[in-house]
């Protein structure tokens, strides 16, 4: 295991005071906070090796090239795909489930085809399906889930089917933190020919995954919620399948070869190789070379261990918010299933009411809907606090939460 | 002439049927608003005079020492900035 007060050094952020208290960071699940390590890669590129890449010969180019495509390999490995050409650079999971909704649902999705989404998604997920259903016109089934807002499995099993082109489900809910058994639903999906898409924001940070192992078709998460920078993400894709389907965006770095022919009057258009024929315009570079050192900062800890270490805080917060009476924890309490992320209410406040009295105390909540409507009509809440950890959060911090919850308790 | 928008730097809608409203004062008008609200508005609780649970011609706020406030079950922004325009100006 490792020590979160070391780790914490690494984090300039958390040695600021909100309020004149000290900050507590829990509203990872939104985004993470970046260490020393990230942030200097980041000056270190642009005062160093910032320059466009690829086709240029200068030393400078070549060098961002490299940082580049090894940024692609890092995450490959991480990951566990067969390489760099099934790591296409995005900004970030929302973009990448666009990819898949355009570059492959555009052409493959006909009248008649279902695709089959869970109801705990987060509107990313649900969105991009919806706009294309309109234009296409293929149904969209939505899985319906247990009391408790767990996948309920014999369900979502029974309503694939061979109308089925493809499954769209989160790895881990960003509401209740459930990790979900991908690997059996990604089963069934390919027994009937239909792909699986994975939302992996919420588990690709917090704990091992492994494409190969899931056998999923694609999976989508972010840089910014895995101690990386914002605007860069990533879409896993396999090779067969990126291979076979057309660009997302035309331009830049997705093109070999545009030929003007007399003749036709027109210009034919060869596309670049995997994974730079979904990268197109001048790529995000820097910041994924920041993504890069975020990968390695969370390789040296383990993610075995970024797992054990929620698990605990997870385990240890809902024993002890139990203790106030008027806060209500919605989901399963089963610190063993979920990733460091808890739903709660007060009695009698709304969460925006909540989040804003822990700010009084330098305790960073999120409050509302998490972008995920549709779970909070099953649960019947008007919204939602969620507290979420993250290598850096202690025990200590959530005491702290524990005991500013039992003033709120008094308002 | 001073305005509201000299002293409100942001106003968050909350999503949802409770259509309530987050005001956040401007940093460095922050404790000027929050002395000018406290003048006008009646406090009916006060919480370690952090937090104050505040009502002002029927409408029902709470607002916080660090410089932000939730106003509940307005109709719109547009009352809400009439009810901020009494408050503060």
């Amino acid at each position: 295991m490792f020590d979160p007060y070391k780790i914490r050094e690494d984090f300039p952020i958390l040695k600021r005071k909100i309020n004149n208290h000290p900050l507590i960071y829990f509203d990872s699940a939104a985004t993470s906070q970046k260490p020393k390590q990230v942030i200097e890669a980041i000056k270190n590129f642009y005062e160093n090796h910032n320059a466009n890449v690829h086709r240029a010969v200068h030393t400078l180019s070549q060098e961002a090239s490299e940082l580049y495509e090894r940024a692609h390999e890092e995450i490959a490995t991480f990951i566990n795909a067969k390489g760099i050409e099934e790591t296409v650079f995005v900004r970030g999971t929302t973009e990448a489930i666009n990819l898949v909704a355009y570059a492959w649902g555009l052409r493959n999705l006909k009248k008649d085809d279902e695709v089959i989404i869970s109801l705990m998604e987060h509107h990313s997920n649900i969105v991009p399906w919806e706009i294309l259903s309109k234009m296409n016109g293929f149904n969209i089934k939505y899985a319906k889930l247990n009391n408790d807002g767990t996948i309920n499995y014999e369900a979502f099993e029974n309503m694939i089917s061979n109308k089925t082109k493809i499954v769209c489900f989160s790895h881990v809910s960003n509401f209740s933190g459930v990790i979900n058994d991908v690997k059996r639903i990604a089963k069934v999906a390919h027994e009937y020919d239909a792909l699986a898409l994975i939302d992996g924001a919420q588990s690709v940070p917090h704990l091992p995954v492994d494409v190969k192992d899931l056998d999923v078709d694609f999976l989508a998460f972010s840089g910014h919620k895995m101690l990386g920078p914002t605007g860069i993400g990533v879409l896993y894709g396999k090779r067969e399948i990126l291979e076979k389907m057309e660009p997302f965006q035309g331009g830049g770095e997705m093109i070999r070869e545009v030929s003007f022919s007399p003749t036709t009057g027109r210009c034919s258009i060869t596309w670049n190789d995997l994974p730079w024929k979904f990268e197109a315009g001048t790529p995000n570079v820097c910041d994924g070379v920041g993504l890069m050192e975020a990968v390695r900062y969370l390789k040296r800890i383990g993610m075995e261990n970024v797992k054990t270490h929620e698990c605990m805080l997870t385990e240890y917060a809902i024993k002890h918010m139990q203790e106030c009476e008027k806060v209500r924890m919605y989901g399963p309490k089963d610190a063993s299933i979920k990733c460091g992320i808890i739903p709660f209410g007060v009695d009698g406040l709304s969460s925006h009411d909540v989040a804003l009295f822990l700010d009084n105390y330098g305790i960073m909540i999120r409050s509302g809907f998490h972008c995920a409507q549709p779970l909070h009509q099953i649960f019947k809440l008007q919204s939602s606090a969620r507290v979420s950890f993250y290598i850096y959060s202690t025990h200590e911090e959530i005491d702290r939460f524990v005991e500013v919850l039992k003033e709120i308790e008094q308002v | 002439m001073v305005t509201i928008e000299d002293y409100v730097a942001r106003i968050e809608e909350t999503c949802g049927e409770e259509k309530n409203f987050i005001v956040i004062f401007k940093y460095d008008k922050k404790e000027e608003a929050v002395a000018n609200i406290l003048k006008r508005a009646k406090t009916e609780k006060s919480i370690s005079a952090i937090i104050f649970e505040l009502t002002f011609k029927n409408v029902s706020f709470r607002l916080y020492g660090t410089g932000k406030a939730i106003f509940r079950n307005l109709k719109d922004k547009n009352e809400l900035k009439n009810v901020l325009s009494d408050l503060l100006l």
